[in-house]
């Protein structure tokens, strides 16, 4: 039954004399999505980075799709994010003078595509998040949820086997968060894309199928059984 | 907050007197309401009674305060299936996760793993109002949105307490 699309065995990272990581074992099922939460520097960004090939482990192994993520070097890993993995942040990714449609189409010119077909990849991913009306305008003159949105269409638009956002909502308000989550997790369902969406706030964990919490740089176990 | 089970977390920490009971429950506990020697003693034999805890001898001199009691081993797997169990959401959440958390200090054992299980739950709950809320007409969007609401406080209420564990533990100790 189990399908994992990602299996991270042991992971530890430390940064100088702080351990971010201190063996965190993980699997996401193929087409889950599952929140990750926990304080602040407890290790959530880290683990992701980890999960995303971003950054390499100090040591444990990372899966991703059949790929043993920590096998291969930096420029292999920055092929395998740009084929088969989006990302969203809390903002800041977007050219804020291009259009929606430039700015949606970009990851699929840097991967050959013709301009024509990009562009119209582009329309297609803003009509599905709700911006079919908006794919003309800037994502400087736009409010913060539509343009979460244009992040959001610009990191599906390569159909990525898996999502990662962190904080995505983390800059709107709740009435925005709530109605780009919405369509966020609309159409990651309806493609079987894989999400992992780090996040605090209870309320957006709840659109996930699960939660993990970090702690300290470990996942927060199953608490000890009751004794017999 | 169930007092018996309260009552039978602090005395796990080590044999007691009835009297010591008070003391600490009241040190602890007694902020809202002070417990009566009366329903330490009738708490006292209904747990006899029960096989939760017995009595370890007595000093000399008569009275009931002379008396020792320790928590059998039926005692401690009830505390800690109790410790163990979250609780719904409901207005007695706050004073019973609260106990828990407290015992979980007393005794040393890991109240953060107590309160993610809490919030687990609350998670729980929550995702199936979210799921329903999805389909859902106006108006019985703002009624779940309201139960959200106190959800999300619960939780708010347990990341300042799981925030504050270590002072907890300190003023704690200094009651033990
Ligand atoms: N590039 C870095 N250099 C130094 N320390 C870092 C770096 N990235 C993260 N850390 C430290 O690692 C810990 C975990 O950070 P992070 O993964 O960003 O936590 P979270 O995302 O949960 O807030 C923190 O103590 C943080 O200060
Ligand atoms: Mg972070």
């Amino acid at each position: 039954m189990a399908d994992p699309i990602i299996t991270a065995t042991g992971l530890t990272k430390s940064f100088g004399p702080t351990q971010a990581l201190r063996g965190i074992d993980l699997s996401v099922e193929r087409g889950e999505v599952l929140a990750v939460m926990g304080p602040s520097g407890s290790g959530k960004s880290t683990l992701v980075h980890c999960l995303a090939g971003v950054i390499s482990p100090d040591s444990g192994s990372v899966v991703l799709d059949g790929t043993d993520l920590t096998a291969l070097s930096p420029d292999q890993r920055a092929k395998v994010r740009l084929q088969r993995i989006g990302f969203v942040f809390q903002f800041g990714q977007l050219l804020p003078d291009l259009t929606a449609t430039d700015n949606v189409a970009l990851p699929l010119l840097m991967a050959g595509r013709s301009r024509r077909a990009a562009n119209t990849q582009a329309i297609a991913w803003l009509d599905r998040l709700g911006l079919g009306d908006h794919a003309d305008k800037s994502p400087g003159s736009m409010s913060g949820g539509q343009a979460q949105r244009v992040a959001i269409a610009r990191a599906l638009v390569t159909r990525p086997a898996v999502l990662f956002a962190d904080e995505p909502t983390g800059s709107l308000d709740s009435v925005s968060s709530e109605s780009v989550l919405g369509a966020m997790l609309e159409v990651v369902r309806e493609a079987g894309t894989t999400v992992v969406l780090i996040t605090h706030d209870a309320r957006t964990a709840a659109y996930a199928d699960r939660e993990v919490i970090v702690r300290d740089g470990l996942l927060s176990g199953a608490y000890a059984p009751v004794p017999a | 907050m169930d007092r018996s089970l309260a009552l039978l977390g602090l005395m796990s920490a080590g044999p007691t007197h009835g009297y010591d009971l008070k003391s600490r429950y009241d040190a602890i506990f007694g902020a809202a309401r002070t417990i009566a020697y009366g329903q330490i003693y009738a708490t006292l034999s209904r747990m006899i009674r029960d096989g939760l805890i017995e009595q370890i001898g007595q000093e000399p001199g008569s009275g009931p305060d002379r008396k020792r009691y320790a928590v059998t081993d039926a005692g401690r797997t009830r505390l800690a299936s109790w410790l163990r169990e979250p609780d719904t959401p409901s207005p007695t959440l706050q004073s019973n996760l609260f106990a828990k958390t407290i015992l979980a200090l007393v005794l040393d054992d890991d109240a953060d793993a107590l309160l993610d299980i809490q919030r687990h739950a609350h998670l729980a709950r929550m995702r199936e109002l979210t799921t329903a809320k999805a389909g859902a007409p106006l108006l019985d969007r703002l009624a779940i949105d309201y139960a959200l609401f106190q959800i999300e406080a619960d939780l708010r209420w347990i990341d300042l307490t799981s925030a504050r564990l270590t002072d907890m533990r300190k003023e704690v100790r200094r009651h033990g």
